[in-house]
This record gives structure tokens, C-alpha cells and sequence, in this order.
């Protein structure tokens, strides 16, 4: 298949571009989800992202909430911002860190002005941005724009058999066509990651991904009371026929294809040596996962699932892919990608990978996601600790 | 073409069944991804679609290889076509 060059994408101020184009209503902590959700209420065509963190963290748990709230902000796929927080500190930081882009943004604290004075007044700046907004085109934008983020969920043998390879054909495919990927899951590499670590494009890469691995295993080995058998795999992968981690691992592994990573972020963290694969530093869990993915820049995600993981995010479509033939049959509402077929030997790889890409660039122009569709707006904050 | 079982690594001793289920008895055919080549096994019990099957006997301690890795432990023995799961293989991570 020839791949296309471009797709319609809606260009930012900053160079980046986006396959969506939300205004959203971002809270700085918990307390400020009402008048956010207030605001969204009022003004049709914007979105508030409630969470349930922002107050009395401190040290890198507070640094991570900071680079997400302010990742979520600058991604491509947010054309403008509202920010609204209890107090006026936090806000303008938030608010600083997002006018970087160049886009739209304005933030609200409500100490002294209430929740209705503040839903007001934010209110207005909303309509104003979402009309404002409401005016871009799609552009012909290369594809070298694309930030690709996978993650797998709800793993069955499947995953590792058909759609977690059909996304590390896409890769293999996409990766000289200049896009940024990445790949995430620190706890779901165990058991394969030492053949994890020799993906490294460079030594510094390699080292860096086992140094995160044993940070994040010797936390697990410190903290878990019991083994990991009851999470890690969960009872939905072991239906599905995944025994242990290690096998999970594997499969999980296939999604990369034959691609190396070139560094490995933080949690949220903005990729900066340009074009190519990095390594994220995640949880496993789906909507946490993505969240950080998004922070990040990740402009559209790849999901496949084998059992049928359901999740969605508010700003990055997530497409999923499954060639588990019972979840196409039981739960296809969910599905954009069906490659079952290769399990039946009636599709081949890279015939698969071929429709992925296709799926992808329907959706980076515009198509919606059956997340999408069904109104799934997972937005997960990651916390390091508990708070002062 | 028609595959009942996968196997993604010619030395993997387990491979996957890709149909509804296979029945005791059943005679499969399986495909081995790796080198695009075909085997043949019988089948000791009902394996529901995306469980394994050992297409060698196992003893307590072997290793359970599949994408050509270790994956596990063998906890209870299991002989050639039998269902391979979490009551007889192990985790060796925790």
C-alpha cells in the first residue's frame, strides 16, 4: 500500500498540529471541578476535565501534576484553554506554562469571587474562544505531525498474537515517515525487560530504561504484601488465556514491531530529541496511561485489546483494535479496528498493519473514534504519593 | 490455511488455540508462525479460544517457552495436549 503523505489536521500557533480542535475548561484541583463543569454546561462546544488532585501535593508528585495539567493545555489537539483554580497562584502557573504555545488561554481563581461570579466571568472568555475556535480549517498538514501514542488493555493471547504485532507493523511502516511514537507500561515489560532494555537505540537509552524498571520493581517489591499474581495479570487477561507477566510481557513487547527507542520520558514528560520512538515511564492502567501519553504532546493513540478495554480520552482519540473474533461479536460498538482475520490466516500482517493506517488517518482527519462516539472522556491524573 | 492453534516460535512448547474452542480428542493443526511452517497435534481436553496447549510433556520445574522466551515455571506436570494455565504454570517474577 502506498501511504499517504499528509492528513487534515488543524495547525497551531506553535508548529505543532492537531486532529481535534477542543476548547477546554481545565481545573486546577479538585475543588474548582463544579464551576468548571459550570462553565461547560453553559458554553456547548467546550469541555471541562474534572480530577480529583491539585491540592497539598508536594515534590515530584506536585511537578508531575503541574507538567500534566499544563501537557493536557498545550497539546495540539486544544485550540484554546480555560483554566480555573481555588487560588491564583497555581492558576497563573498553569496558565504561563500553556501561553507558551502562543494559543489562547485565560485563567480564573475563585477565593474572593465564588463559584457563580467566577462561572460567570469565565463563562464569557469561554464563549469567546469557542466561537473563535469554532472559525479554523483543517489543513493539509504532512505526516511527520502525527504523534502516535499506544497502550494495550484487557490483553488476551490475542493481543499478543495479532493486534499488538498489527500496531508494530504500523510502526515499522510510519517510523521512516518522520512521526513521533511511544510506548509505555513499566510494569507490563516485566519478564521481557531485558530484551526491553536491548531495543535501545543508544547505550544511554538502554541504561536509562532499566534504571526506571528497577526503580519501579524494587517500589513493587517494597510496598506489595502479597505477590502481584492478583493484579498483574488481571482476571480479565487470565481469562483470556495469559498465565503470568512474563507471557503478558511478550505480547505486550509486540507493539513496537522492530523499532528502537531513542529515550525515555518521565511520566507527561515532552519528548525532545525529535522524530522517532521513545519509552514512557507509566502505569499500566489504561486511562492513567493515556492521560500522561496526551500531556505529552501525543496527538492520536493507538489501543488494542483482546478481552475489550473500553476507555477514551476527553483531548486524544483513542482508536481500538482487537482481533479477538468473541469481542468483535460481542462488544463491536468499541471497535474501529477489526483484525481478527489474522487468527484465521484469511489476513496477513501486514495487510493488517495496511488497515490500521488507514483507520488512523480517517480519524486524524476528522472520523470519530467509537470512544469518541460513546462519550468516553477518561481523564486520569497519575499520583506519585499522598499528599502533606 | 484453516489453523486451529498458533505457535509464534519454533522452540515454543505451547501454542494457542485461534478457534471457539478444541474438544478433547480433537486432531489440530497447527501453524508456526516463525518459519510458516505446519505441525499436527492431538488434543487431551477442552481448550477455550486464546488458552495454550503443551504440545510437549512437561515435568514439575521445566520452563514454559513461547515467542521463543521464558515465561514461566511448570508447577504440576502436564502432558502433550493438554490445557496449559494457571494451575499448572507459575510465574518465576513474584
Amino acid at each position: 500500500m502506498e501511504i499517504p503523505k499528509s492528513f487534515l489536521g488543524y495547525k497551531r500557533e506553535n508548529g505543532r498540529a492537531g486532529t481535534r480542535n477542543h476548547v477546554i475548561i481545565l481545573p486546577v484541583d479538585d475543588i474548582s471541578n463544579a464551576c468548571a463543569e459550570a462553565v461547560a454546561n453553559n458554553i456547548k462546544g467546550t469541555i471541562a476535565l474534572p480530577h480529583s488532585y491539585g491540592r497539598l501535593q508536594f515534590g515530584a508528585d506536585l511537578e508531575l501534576h503541574f507538567r500534566t495539567m499544563i501537557g493536557t493545555g498545550c497539546n495540539p489537539n486544544v485550540a484554546a484553554v480555560i483554566v480555573i483554580g481555588i487560588e491564583p497562584k497555581w492558576t497563573k502557573r498553569i496558565v504561563d506554562g500553556i501561553a507558551k504555545t502562543g494559543k489562547p488561554v485565560e485563567g480564573f481563581h475563585i477565593e474572593r469571587t465564588g463559584d457563580i461570579g467566577t462561572t460567570m466571568k469565565a463563562s464569557k472568555k469561554a464563549q469567546e474562544f469557542v466561537m473563535w475556535a469554532s472559525e479554523k480549517q483543517r489543513e493539509e498538514c504532512p505526516i511527520s505531525d502525527l504523534w502516535i501514542s499506544v497502550k494495550c488493555g484487557e490483553s488476551d493471547t490475542t493481543s499478543g498474537l495479532a493486534s499488538n504485532p498489527t500496531v508494530g507493523n504500523l510502526m515499522d511502516k510510519l517510523e521512516p515517515l518522520g512521526v513521533h511514537l511511544c510506548f509505555g507500561e513499566t510494569s507490563e515489560l516485566t519478564g521481557a525487560e531485558k530484551v526491553c532494555a536491548s531495543r535501545g537505540a543508544t547505550k544511554e537509552a538502554s541504561d536509562k530504561f532499566m534504571k526506571t524498571w528497577n526503580d519501579y520493581n524494587d517500589f513493587i517489591l517494597k510496598e506489595a504484601t502479597d505477590d502481584l499474581s492478583e493484579s498483574q495479570p488481571t482476571a480479565g487477561n487470565i481469562a483470556g488465556g495469559l498465565t503470568t507477566i512474563e507471557e503478558k510481557a511478550f505480547g505486550n513487547f509486540q507493539k513496537i514491531g522492530n523499532c528502537k527507542f531513542i529515550d525515555v520520558l518521565e511520566p507527561a514528560e515532552e519528548p525532545k530529541k525529535g522524530k522517532g520512538l521513545y519509552f514512557m515511564d507509566t502505569s499500566s492502567a489504561a486511562a492513567e496511561c493515556v492521560t500522561l501519553q496526551a500531556a505529552a504532546g501525543f496527538n492520536i493513540h493507538l489501543f488494542p485489546t483482546g478481552q475489550g478495554n473500553i476507555v477514551g480520552n476527553p483531548i486524544e482519540p483513542v482508536i481500538k483494535l482487537t482481533a479477538n473474533p468473541l469481542t468483535v461479536k460481542s462488544m463491536g460498538e468499541h471497535i474501529d479496528c477489526d483484525v481478527s482475520k489474522i487468527l484465521s490466516r484469511e489476513m496477513n500482517l501486514s495487510e493488517a498493519g495496511d488497515e490500521l493506517i488507514k483507520t488512523t488517518l480517517r480519524v486524524a482527519n476528522g472520523r470519530l473514534t467509537c470512544a469518541e462516539a460513546l462519550g468516553h472522556k477518561e481523564f486520569v491524573m497519575t499520583k506519585l504519593y499522598r499528599s502533606a | 490455511m484453516a489453523t486451529d492453534i498458533i505457535i509464534h516460535d519454533k522452540k515454543d512448547n505451547v501454542g494457542v488455540v485461534v478457534i471457539e474452542k478444541i474438544t478433547p480428542k480433537q486432531d489440530c493443526k497447527c501453524w508456526i508462525m516463525e518459519n510458516d511452517s505446519s505441525t499436527d497435534i492431538q488434543s487431551m481436553d477442552e481448550i477455550p479460544l486464546g488458552h495454550k496447549i503443551a504440545m510437549v510433556d512437561l515435568k514439575e520445574g521445566d520452563t514454559i517457552l513461547k515467542y521463543g522466551h521464558d515465561i514461566g515455571k511448570v508447577i504440576k506436570s502436564i502432558k502433550k495436549g493438554e490445557h496449559v494455565h494457571v494451575h499448572n504454570v507459575k510465574t518465576k517474577k513474584w
